[in-house]
């Protein structure tokens, strides 16, 4: 090994993530427009084209825009391998995730077939790429962290859950195929092997970072993902060898180990300020343990279509979504922080001061948004069961929250770069 | 035997307890208790930077032949540390905790991911270039006192 090539500065400019993460919200605030507009016939079921759409707006738009962002800026730090020719990568993949994501979502709301197809050709191009530059730094990488090794199984669970999909527009020519089995097979892959073990993987890095807390451990970062794997595929076999209902429930009991586990955690931590990632973490985990809870509860009682909606709610909005929303609420001001230090030390001056994180994002407007998402979540839970005004309450809260999610980064962006245009003016 | 990544990392571990205690103090509003638990926490990370720039690294660069590699990542970081710990200080003398657990909370970041770079890589490189060596090292660095 050639030790003194392993660079571990390998950070890529703030032009490579920042664009992802700016338009996290924004999907976000979509979702929360087209339930605004829909009303309740949107939650009459599962089944409905606006119900599909809101789904892909979460996972495709607002968690897998937000993935592969933090994806283009972690694996290099953390495998210590730089992603081949970083910018124009950045920039291709970002138009033509968002090119594809609009696509596709737009025409699931509105039943086009021909729009379905360019938009699922796009975000499958843009994942294949993604797919191999992330493998190909995991492969090259002298690093086997848990973390890595999660990240790399996540995007291989994408990969499954996204070749379903294709098969499934392809065999039905565009016509969505709501209600088919194999529908079931990509949501589980899309849910537990791509979201549930890309965030089992970040967990083990931020959640002992940010708090102090002791590590998760060993065997848990060392098993719970090739487990999950495993078991998803002995579940997708059901498929065709029907007859394992254990296997579910092992799946279940997977995911409620890792949100009790990281709830222990945090009790036990040593940085024991107030701290609205934390409490974001925390109502992420709630969420997930009861996530389990629906799936359980539809298993024994399975003709009650309002805990199929509140099981993709708890999951995607109350545990997805809260991780991702307080994570950025940490990585985007470092980020920030970072570049500009780095910035004002190639300009040969540590004079200048550089905002910290608490200046470049406050706590304040953070915890303020951090209750309206609260809300928003509460609300739309009651909605399922009391819909009419409830919803319509909870959409416009929910469109709140996302509104100014986006704001509070914009905020740190302008910042950025009013302090970069000084830097250059000398 | 006692490695790198033993005793190294166990002294990550303390400054992180020093670190949480001084946050806490701040956030308690009582400078003087805040005072103390700074400086505790100040002194464990100039002790462990000085095991490290004094005798760790320029160890590894010597058997890998090079000053231009992780070391130098390591250095540079270190040095953006002091600055923080420098604004800390700052902070500190002004009574303003808002400017103290802005600075503190960008520290932790950048602290935590330069020790889990260290720990996850420079230590273990270490540990296999500086084999023989090992136990003299981190005699020596146990020598330097607090």
């Amino acid at each position: 090994m050639n030790y003194t090539a392993l660079s571990l500065s390998q950070t890529p400019p703030p032009s490579v993530p920042l664009p992802y993460f700016l338009l996290t919200p924004l999907f976000a605030a979509t979702a929360a427009l087209l339930l605004l507009l829909e009303g309740p016939q949107a939650l009459a079921t599962r089944w409905s084209p606006t119900m599909l759409a809101l789904t892909h707006l979460m996972t495709i738009g607002v968690l897998g825009t937000t993935m592969l962002g933090a994806l283009q800026q972690l694996v290099p730090v953390l495998v210590g391998v730089p992603l081949p020719a970083q910018r124009p990568v950045a920039w291709g993949l970002f138009l033509l995730w968002l090119a594809g994501s609009v696509l596709l979502i737009s025409a699931m709301a509105a039943g086009w077939p021909t729009l379905l197809r360019f938009g699922g050709g796009a975000l499958t191009l843009a994942v294949a790429v993604l797919t191999a530059l992330v493998l190909r730094s995991v492969w090259r990488s002298s690093s086997r962290h848990a973390t890595v090794r999660a990240m790399g199984l996540a995007v291989i669970g994408f990969a499954i859950a996204v070749t379903i999909a294709l098969y499934l527009l392809l065999r039905f020519a565009g016509q969505l195929p709501l209600a088919h089995p194999l529908t079931t097979l990509h949501i589980g892959w899309a849910s537990l092997g791509w979201l549930f073990l890309l965030l089992t993987g970040v967990a083990y890095q931020v959640v002992p970072m940010f708090q102090i807390t002791p590590e998760y451990p060993a065997q848990l970062r060392r098993w719970l993902a090739p487990v999950m794997v495993l078991l998803l595929l002995l579940w997708s076999l059901q498929h065709w060898w029907p007859g394992f209902s254990l296997l579910g429930w092992s799946l279940a009991a997977g995911v409620a180990l890792f949100a009790l586990q990281t709830l222990r955690l945090q009790t036990k931590r040593r940085r024991r300020l107030n701290d609205v990632t934390l409490d974001f973490w925390r109502l992420a985990m709630i969420s997930l343990l009861l996530a389990v809870v629906a799936w359980a509860a539809g298993q024994l009682f399975p003709s009650s279509p309002g805990l199929e909606l509140a099981l993709g709610l708890l999951f995607f909005v109350g545990f997805a979504l809260s991780a991702v929303n307080g994570m950025l609420y940490k990585i985007v001001p470092f980020l920030i922080w970072l570049h500009l230090n780095n910035r004002l030390q190639q300009a040969g001056s540590w004079q200048g001061r550089v905002p910290n994180m608490k200046q470049v994002i406050p706590e304040r407007p953070a915890r303020r948004q951090f209750y309206l998402h609260l809300a928003a979540l509460a609300l739309l839970l009651v909605a399922l069961y009391l819909p009419g005004m409830v919803l319509q309450a909870a959409a416009v809260v929910w469109l709140l929250s996302s509104l100014s999610l986006g704001w509070n980064l914009l905020q740190a962006l302008r910042l950025y770069w009013r302090i970069s245009a000084n830097l250059r003016e000398g | 035997m006692t490695t790198f990544s033993d005793y190294m990392g166990g002294d990550h571990q303390r400054c992180d307890q020093l670190f949480a205690d001084a946050e806490a103090a701040v956030e308690g509003g009582d400078w003087q208790k805040a005072g103390d638990a700074h400086r505790a926490f100040i002194d464990g990370m100039q002790h462990h930077f000085g095991m490290e720039e004094e005798v760790l690294f320029p160890a590894f660069e010597a058997a890998s032949g090079s000053t231009m590699g992780p070391t130098a990542v390591m250095r540079h970081e270190h040095e953006q540390m002091r600055a923080l710990f420098a604004e800390m200080d700052q902070a500190l003398a002004q009574q303003r905790a808002d400017d103290y657990l802005g600075a503190s909370e960008t520290l932790l970041i950048l602290m935590q991911q330069h020790n889990a770079k260290e720990e996850q890589m420079l230590y273990p490189m270490s540990e296999q270039v500086l084999a023989a060596e090992q136990e003299e090292l981190l005699q020596r660095m146990q020598a330097r006192g607090e």
